[in-house]
């Protein structure tokens, strides 16, 4: 007999990984229409499995507090119920022996107090508050709603153009999400339950590439109704283009000399190559849109109560152009550039030379990486990130802070900007005090500083990405609501305050993807042509392919490939390789066709709009 | 056209054809439960599951379409296993009360157990949901008898597109509720029943009030009270069905004998009131049209209260345009508790006026607030009973109905013309009311079989049917619909411009009253265009075809009322709609 041995997985316990890592994918997928004491009994009874069963209140109180979970989802609960699970939650969460035990109880606490209204709903009517909008994920979680399978199928068939009408239905600007679109749709692909989710944006690419001939369908009958778009970003070029198809007729302000906005003035070329954009815009102008360029709107012949007045709806979509302040010493010394103004030169095709420039960014966002990335392009000597936090926290997306290192960026996280140090009014350094984590409030870290003596960072440019809000200038002497410096729009994106006034995209919500612009754009349309007394549907005109019956057999996700950062960083060019055609085919292929399996086909399917 | 085989044997089959519909036209059966053609394809029951080969997957067959190759087979060992284990699963969610339900004698879920031999439901433990219903709606719901197909959600939005049943809760406790969380009551619901009578099991249900007719509490049984009982027009066309007997033998005559068999005193005709609604309705129209600028146009029919409370819940900006005469039902009991009161020297109040109609909706009619007006306090209709619950009082008493003996009607409310009954189906009302119009316009009557028959709705595949007529130098133009979802297509259509008419009948359910709420069930059986027929052959057959021809009808003028739209015929005949809340 051995006084020690080796532990090494057995049968039941390899099994039982390989069941972990499904659940976890299951948890990834996560539908937001789930009753939520309904998970939170499936997690307590997760927990009860991982008691050690030694002390009271874990062993026998969990097992209590799942029963009367149980009596609550049963509709045999009363209002009693609910003080007796919050007692014998707090207690055990007070008086178990270890962590399983006390924070499975407050799991149950944070419920109970976190979503009180879904228990005594429960418990007084019979009720489940959740509600049923994610029968289609994708589509449910598309802020513009497309019809992703439908078109994810027709790309399967090979018929790409049928896919891109398709897609146009719900958001005119395909080419432009089909390179730079967040997503959100893959976030709950109900793939994700087998392996992962189906890159969809991927299977947009291919369809944006392949499509020949695909044309706006021709306006409805004129209406002779007026509206001023102002602003000609995503969300406006979206408002537009639908209010044009439904026979309205629409004039554009735009500020910038080009239309697209943050697309153009935001996104750096190697993302979305303008001749992409370009596509877009063609196709949404080709309706008969008018459009004025270099025409700030806000003042005189040109405010808002004005454009009012000569139209018969206002779509205010102007973004959120103006960047945010560090508030350090020697903030506006030559050297310092906005995210805004840096990248805003160079969507006018501005050329940016930082040959033999040390350049420094700071922040953690996408547009500290677009900065950094762009700055490594502009042939910069060095690049670095700064930012207070640590890399996990930073939000911008983890792809893009591994292409940005991949591509030779530095990133010096924990540390906080405190004073910029000048030379005859130029830049030298940048000072940063060392910071080290600490606790967590809410789901953030705060850091604080180590104590350790501030650095002096040696630099050129510094280019800072902090966050950027609406430029309140416009608004100055119109009736417009503004809240915490952006306009207050209703959900319909209605200003209750003024007739016929609509905003939404970045202005309403601060800065946020191009997506949720679009779907804020396709909302007013409807409501602005419901406003004008008109009820124009769009039609669809594709028809989606049945399903191919077929077993679900696992399967990869295709990923799309990057071109070498060696050879990538030094041009503006299109930095992702679309997938092949067969690759788009099998990638298609594995969509579970959500709009006809499970609930989606229930209630009619697709509602045209 | 694509190549298949079923069970080995080769087919071709349209392009699009589902795999139920083929192999059902291979002459191949599949059980269904939650399907219903074009309504309801969704895959929920899992009981028309087959095998297709080369796939591990079973496939439901109601909702995938065959593709070129495809080779199904529908009796696989997998595919009978299958359906059997689904069945018990959905028997451990139903709590099994077959002899005290109300579609004990023809519920699906009891048929199809029996088609696939379950013998026993011990393999999984019993796991029915519960939740409170107030027992005092027409309609009733109980949630332990749910099975969850969803029918009921597609009939209400899909044919009647009032959209008040939904998929509700999450995850496994997901089950069937009225939308949005609402009351029925401050639903959508007008209470047209098509739910009831397209559920497969006892879930939904019309209240039932044979209790206040039968037994020691209920009106026969208590001497104080006379009882008058009134039969629909669409009744006689369906109940002999409960009965297993043809229309030739479950005749009207053979109806009022079984019920004066069951102790009622007076055994009397809605065709009667029928004949009366036109007479006012009719002259109403009339009179709209010579004072056409002082109305909103066209005018609606208002003999069906499902369709009323519809326009007043969707559309109550056009209330007005609703006929102010009251339904058939209604003026039935307003006449028996005036006029017949005092005829027979009873006060009102010791007379329990009862309806057998083919509808849910009445059950609730009954009860408007504004709607009795033969004396206060007074319900002009006691108690409204549904096709199905008056045969179930016949069936309580043992009644042999082929072998009792054709009785007349009582007289004198038990009188009716062809006119009148033909208000059982779709187009009836305005056939009706078009022939004695015509009457009054020319002095003459016309070809009651060819006239106007084109406003004949039943069995059309259009939304709604319409008819130009002119008579005496009158253009009318009417139109007809039936189901709530063709009546919304004819109102938007109204609303937007599309089409004008002068005179619309609506009738809330597929098919009209032969169609209703209340009428015998037969699972995937839509039975309406028969029953139409029938309806058609009591009125070819009846000598008096016109309303004003009714000789009950025009004493009642005579003796009571004095004239159509006169003061007692506006105090007890026509409603003001706009004074209640629907």
């Amino acid at each position: 007999m051995s006084r020690l041995s080796i532990s090494s997985l057995n049968q039941v316990e390899t099994v039982l990984d390989g069941i972990y890592k499904y659940m976890d994918q299951h948890l990834t997928f996560n539908p937001t229409d789930t009753c939520p004491i309904d998970i939170c009994a499936a997690f307590l009874r997760l927990y009860m499995t991982q008691s050690c069963g030694k002390c009271t209140p874990c062993r026998v109180g969990l097992r209590q507090l799942s029963f009367m979970l149980e009596k609550v989802l049963n509709n045999e609960a009363e209002m009693e119920d609910l003080t007796r699970i919050e007692h014998l939650a707090r207690h055990i969460s007070v008086s178990a022996d270890c962590a399983i035990g006390a924070e499975a109880a407050k799991m149950i606490l944070k419920g109970v107090t976190g979503f009180r209204e879904e228990y005594i709903s429960h418990i007084r009517h019979g009720i489940c508050l959740a509600e049923r909008t994610d029968s289609v994920p994708c589509v449910a979680n598309c802020p513009a709603h497309i019809n992703i399978p439908g078109y994810v199928a027709l790309v399967g068939e090979g018929r790409y153009a049928d896919a891109v009408k398709l897609i146009i239905h719900d958001n005119p600007l395909p080419a432009v999400c089909a390179l730079i679109c967040e997503h959100p749709c893959e976030t709950r692909c109900r793939r994700t339950l087998l392996d992962a989710p189906v890159n969809i944006r991927g299977l947009k690419r291919t369809a944006i590439d392949n499509a020949e001939g695909v044309q706006n369908s021709s306006p409805m009958d004129h209406t002779g109704k007026k509206i001023a778009v102002v602003g000609g970003g995503p969300s406006g070029l979206t408002v537009a283009c639908y209010l044009q198809k439904m026979g309205h007729q629409v004039t554009i302000y735009e500020k910038h000399k080009r239309l697209g906005g943050m697309l153009v003035y935001g996104i750096p070329a190697y993302r979305l190559p303008r001749n992409y954009l370009q596509i877009d815009i063609d196709q949404i102008l080709s309706l008969g849109i008018e459009v004025k360029l270099n025409t700030e709107v806000g003042s005189g012949d040109l405010s808002i109560a004005n454009l009012r007045r000569q139209y018969d709806a206002v779509y205010v979509s102007i973004g959120a152009h103006q960047a945010k302040n560090m508030g350090i010493e020697g903030e506006d010394s030559k050297g310092v550039l906005s995210a805004v103004d840096y990248l805003g030169r160079l969507g006018d095709d501005e050329t940016v030379d930082f040959t033999g420039r040390k350049v420094l960014v700071v922040g953690g966002g996408n547009v500290a990486m677009d900065c950094a990335r762009s700055a490594v392009r502009c042939n910069a000597d060095s690049v670095t990130i700064v930012y207070r936090r640590r890399r996990e926290d930073m939000t911008a997306l983890p792809e893009e802070i591994e292409g940005a290192i991949a591509e030779g960026v530095n990133l010096l996280a924990l540390h906080a900007p405190v004073k910029i140090e000048a030379e005859n009014g130029e830049v030298r350094a940048l000072w940063a005090r060392p910071n080290m984590v600490g606790k967590i409030t809410g789901s953030r870290m705060k850091p604080s500083p180590t104590g350790t003596p501030d650095i002096r960072i040696d630099c050129d440019i510094i280019i800072k990405a902090i966050g950027q809000e609406m430029d309140p200038k416009p608004f100055a002497d119109s009736d417009i609501p503004l809240s915490h410096g952006l306009i207050s729009a209703s959900d319909w994106t209605s200003i209750e305050s003024i007739p016929g006034v609509f905003a939404g995209g970045d202005c309403v919500t601060g800065p946020k993807t191009a997506i949720m612009a679009i779907g804020a754009g396709k909302v007013a349309a409807a409501n602005i042509d419901e406003y004008l007394g008109y009820h124009h549907v769009i039609p669809l005109e594709v028809e989606v392919p049945d399903v191919v019956l077929k077993d679900r057999e696992y399967c990869a996700r295709v990923d799309m490939n990057e071109r070498a950062p060696s050879e990538r960083r030094h041009d503006f060019d299109l930095m992702e390789i679309a997938m092949s055609n067969k690759e788009a085919c099998q990638e298609a292929g594995r969509c579970l066709r959500c709009d006809h399996y499970n609930c989606g086909i229930i209630k009619g399917g697709r509602q045209e709009w | 056209m694509v190549n298949i085989r079923i069970n080995g044997q080769p087919f071709a089959v349209e392009d699009n054809t589902s795999i139920l519909e083929a192999v059902t036209h291979a002459g191949i059966k599949i059980p269904t439960l939650c399907y219903m053609k074009d309504l309801n394809q969704i895959g929920a029951c899992r009981m028309c599951l087959v095998e297709i080969e080369g796939r591990d997957q079973l496939f439901a067959s109601c909702d995938n379409v065959c593709t070129e190759g495809l080779s199904i087979i529908t009796d696989s060992a997998r595919v009978l296993d299958a359906r059997r284990t689904n069945l018990e699963l959905l028997l451990s969610q139903h709590k099994v009360e077959c002899p005290s339900c109300a579609r004990n004698e023809n519920c699906r879920l009891r048929t199809i157990a029996a088609e696939l031999g379950i013998r026993n439901l011990e393999n999984f433990r019993p796991d029915y949901m519960t939740k409170e219903w107030d027992p005092l709606s027409p309609i009733i719901r109980d949630e332990t008898k749910c099975i969850r197909c969803y029918r009921c959600v597609a009939e209400c939005e899909k044919v009647q597109t009032c959209n008040v049943w939904d998929m509700v809760g999450s995850g496994s406790h997901t089950s069937v509720g009225v939308a949005g969380h609402e009351n029925l009551k401050n639903s959508n619901c007008v209470y047209c029943g098509q739910c009831v009578t397209h559920c497969p099991t006892g879930a939904l249900s019309v209240r039932y009030d044979i209790d206040k007719v039968i037994g020691i509490h209920g009106a026969l049984a208590d001497p104080e009270k006379i009882t008058v009982v009134q039969i629909a027009p669409a009744v006689r066309s369906a109940w002999g069905e409960e009965f297993g007997l043809s229309s030739e033998i479950a005749t009207e005559k053979r109806l009022a004998a079984a019920l004066r068999k069951l102790g009622f005193d007076y055994v009397f005709d809605t065709n009667f009131s029928a004949d009366l609604t036109i007479m006012e309705e009719g002259t109403e129209f009339l009179h709209r049209m010579q004072h056409r600028e002082q109305y909103q146009w066209p005018m609606f029919t208002s003999c069906c209260p499902g369709w009323v409370r519809f326009l007043k819940k969707q559309y109550p900006d056009m209330t007005s345009q609703l006929s102010t005469a009251k339904s058939p039902q209604q003026m039935f009991g307003a006449v028996t508790k005036s006029y017949f009161a005092s005829k027979i020297g009873v006060d009102p109040e010791n007379i329990t006026c009862i309806s057998v109609m083919p509808c849910s909706a009445k059950k609730a009619e009954l009860e408007i607030p504004n709607i009795n007006d033969a004396k206060e306090g007074v319900l002009d209709v006691d108690i409204s009973l549904t096709t199905r619950e008056m045969c179930d009082i016949m069936k309580i008493n043992q009644i042999d109905i082929a072998a009792l003996e054709e009785e007349e009607f009582d007289s004198p409310l038990g009188s009716g013309t062809g006119a009148a009954v033909i208000f059982g189906s779709t187009g009836g009302v305005m056939e009706a009311a078009l022939r004695t119009c015509y009457f009054v316009l020319t002095g003459t009557n016309p070809d009651a079989d060819e006239t106007f028959r084109a406003v004949r709705a039943a069995g059309s595949d259009r939304p709604w049917v319409e008819a130009e007529y002119e008579v005496a130098g009158i253009k009318v133009r009417a139109a007809v619909a039936n189901s709530l979802g063709h009546a919304r297509q004819l109102i938007e259509a109204l609303r937007k411009g599309e089409v004008s008419y002068d005179f619309v009948e609506i009738m809330a359910c597929p098919g009209g009253c032969v169609g209703g709420g209340g009428q015998p069930i037969h699972f995937d059986q839509e039975r309406a265009l028969d029953r139409s027929g029938i309806i058609y052959g009591y009125d070819s057959r009846n000598p008096l075809r016109f309303s004003h021809e009714n000789p009950d009808v025009q004493a009642l003028y005579a003796d009571f009322l004095k004239e159509p739209l006169g003061k007692l015929s506006h105090h007890l005949l026509h409603t003001d709609h706009s004074g209640w809340d629907a």
